[in-house]
């Protein structure tokens, strides 16, 4: 069993985000790029299959801002080989080009199951399982909660809206967008890490694209109108508490 | 070029979800702008149509493969109906459907998509979507580029109203396309409904994963015994186990309405928004100032919520 997890860097969303000159893509000069949380729930499920049933996982991820550390970190988790696609431009990749992208590398590769994490927060143009998996031509389904192999195909369990669970068994090979992994994502001591680090043996491959590929064109990105911003309520912790329980007594939640 | 609209419905437990009605009204202000007709497609089985009277047309696909929930099944089906009808557009909810099936769809068919929709017009004849981005804190405004789009919108973003106006549509009887039979069926599970009841509080406090460590819930649930209400989570909460997930706020969580809703360290994705963004008060903490959150909260602060909760505790407990 060969498990691929395709993981991706993202802006990281705690950070101030600004826009750049051109109007259409975030100023990357100064954010911070951190894992994707969702293709970390990927690398756990991944992790727990092989920990199960024995497998050989390797992460992907397209060369971008330190995207090293995720790769290490992943191999510190127990991958056990970590591949960087380098050769696409820098900047904002459509998930339609990231697609193609890992479709072009998977395309010399023997595999079994590819996770992913159900979303990212740029992906404008769709999410990545479904666009990989249709251009890949091998079934897919995402929102899942629990993805486990029994021989030649994966049983999986998708979420639907309000908590309802849909189990299904798919023929591999096949790709799964993973919302949560069965146990929270573990974490990798930092000595590990540095470990992978020194011992290097990220492969690289390389790949081609056009970053925007088969997203809709972008004519603004912008911080939201703040028509509808709460009022603040400023000073201290106990002048914002009294005041927080005065509103709570207006409305008659607090007794006395 | 093609100007008809689709819309996927939307059910489950035989009730159509909100988000159809949304996207119907949206699908007729288009279609209609465009001289084109709003459309619905009805999976499975056709039970309820009589409730999509703003339609101009149903097509049904009663069969048997559409009956449960099956990914591959149904996009083999949702392809074979886009390419017999040719619509200008296709929408769907952000929701497991458009997460599953939108970019699927957007390769077979080969069109555009915009995900994660919030805004949705018409300029001469191109399409122009606006997407919330980044959680919450960008917005994007882009052309669908091409003769055909799909978009999966956020639900809440559309009026409901406009697309449960009544009418008599056109009900046209479509049969499925096979698919591979590599998907199959299994079961279905309903949620855990036992425990706390969060959506009948006139109150809640609500914690997100600003509260660092699943110890420090303490403080918070001591809040909620001082105010005596039951404490609810955004997910990560529920993910990591800490709380029961009927606790859980929002888009995949419980829809709640109370009097007030108490936040602390919740930044305020759209998918938590969505659960929660209509209650009456709403008072949020968060150390980021420029936490979506607030921009649906009445009152804010960016007090440190380890500063702010025990005061709040302290003075209620008194
Ligand atoms: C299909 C799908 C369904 C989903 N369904 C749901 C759902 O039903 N409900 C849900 O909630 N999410 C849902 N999500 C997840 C959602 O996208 C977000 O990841 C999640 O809501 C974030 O939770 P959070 O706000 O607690 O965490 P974060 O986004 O990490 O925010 C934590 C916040 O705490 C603040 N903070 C940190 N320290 C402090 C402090 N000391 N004092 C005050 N503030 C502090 C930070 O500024 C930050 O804004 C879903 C996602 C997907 C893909």
């Amino acid at each position: 069993m060969r498990i691929v997890v395709a993981m991706r860097q993202l802006a990281d969303l705690v950070e101030e985000l600004e826009v750049d000159d051109s109007g259409t893509d975030i100023d990357r000069e100064f954010v911070k790029f951190v894992s994707n949380e969702w293709d970390e729930a990927a690398l756990e499920e991944a992790l727990l299959i092989k920990e199960q049933s024995g497998a050989e996982i390797v992460a992907v991820a397209l060369d971008e801002p330190d995207v090293d550390q995720t790769l290490y970190t992943a191999i510190a988790k127990g991958a056990d080989k970590a591949v960087k696609l380098t050769g696409l431009e820098e900047g904002w990749v459509s998930t339609h080009s990231r697609a193609k992208a890992i479709a072009s590398w998977l395309g010399d590769q023997q595999w079994d199951l590819l996770l992913t994490g159900v979303q990212a927060a740029d992906d404008l143009d769709g999410q990545l399982a479904g666009i990989l998996a249709a251009q890949l031509q091998v079934p897919h389904a995402a929102v899942v909660v629990s993805a486990q192999t029994e021989g030649s195909s994966v049983k999986v369990s998708q979420e639907l809206g309000g908590g309802t669970i849909v189990e299904e068994t798919i023929a591999l090979p096949a790709v799964l967008g993973i919302q949560t992994a069965r146990q929270a994502p573990r974490y990798a001591p930092i000595t590990r890490i540095r470990q992978a680090m020194q011992s290097g043996g990220l492969e690289e491959a390389s790949v081609a694209g056009d970053l925007a590929e088969g997203r809709p064109t972008v004519r603004r990105l912008y911080p939201p109108e703040k028509t509808g911003h709460a009022e603040m309520l400023t000073g201290s912790a106990s002048d914002v508490a009294d005041k927080i329980i005065e509103l709570l007594r207006a409305k008659g939640l607090v007794k006395s | 070029m093609a100007s008809d609209v689709l819309v996927v419905a939307e059910r489950s437990g035989g009730q159509f979800g909100d988000i159809t009605f949304e996207l119907l009204g949206k699908a007729k202000e288009i279609a209609s702008a465009l001289g084109g007709k709003a459309g619905v497609v009805l999976l499975g089985d056709t039970s309820g149509v009589d409730a999509l009277g703003a339609a101009d047309v149903v097509y049904t696909i009663d069969d048997p493969s559409l009956s449960n929930y099956n990914p591959e099944a149904t996009e083999a089906s949702l392809i074979g109906l886009l390419r017999q009808v040719e619509p200008r557009l296709l929408l769907m909810g952000t929701s497991t459907y458009g997460l599953d099936w939108g970019g699927a769809l957007s390769v077979a068919w080969d069109a555009q998509l915009a995900s994660y929709v919030v805004g949705l017009s018409l300029e001469g004849s191109d399409i122009i979507a606006t997407s919330q981005l980044y959680g919450g804190k960008l917005f994007a405004e882009a052309v669908l580029d091409g003769e055909r789009g799909i978009v999966t919108a956020i639900g809440g973003s559309f009026p409901a109203e406009a697309g449960r106006t009544g009418g008599s549509p056109e009900i046209v009887a479509t049969s499925a396309t096979a698919s591979a039979g590599k998907v199959t069926f299994g079961a279905i599970k309903e949620p855990d409904k036992s425990g706390v009841d969060i959506t009948s509080a006139d109150l809640l406090v609500s914690v997100g994963r600003g509260i660092g460590s699943q110890d420090n819930l303490e403080l918070v649930q001591e809040l909620a015994d001082a105010l005596g209400s039951p404490l609810s989570a955004s997910r990560p909460i529920i993910d990591q186990g800490w709380l029961p997930k009927p606790q859980q706020v929002g888009k995949s969580g419980q829809k709640v309405k109370p009097k007030a809703y108490l936040s602390f360290g919740i930044s305020g994705a759209p998918e938590h928004l969505e659960g929660m963004r209509n209650a009456d008060l709403i008072i949020s903490c968060n150390t980021d100032e420029n936490a979506p959150i607030f921009d649906v909260a009445h009152y804010g602060t960016t007090v440190d919520l380890f500063d702010l909760v025990p005061e709040l505790a302290e003075k209620l407990g008194q």
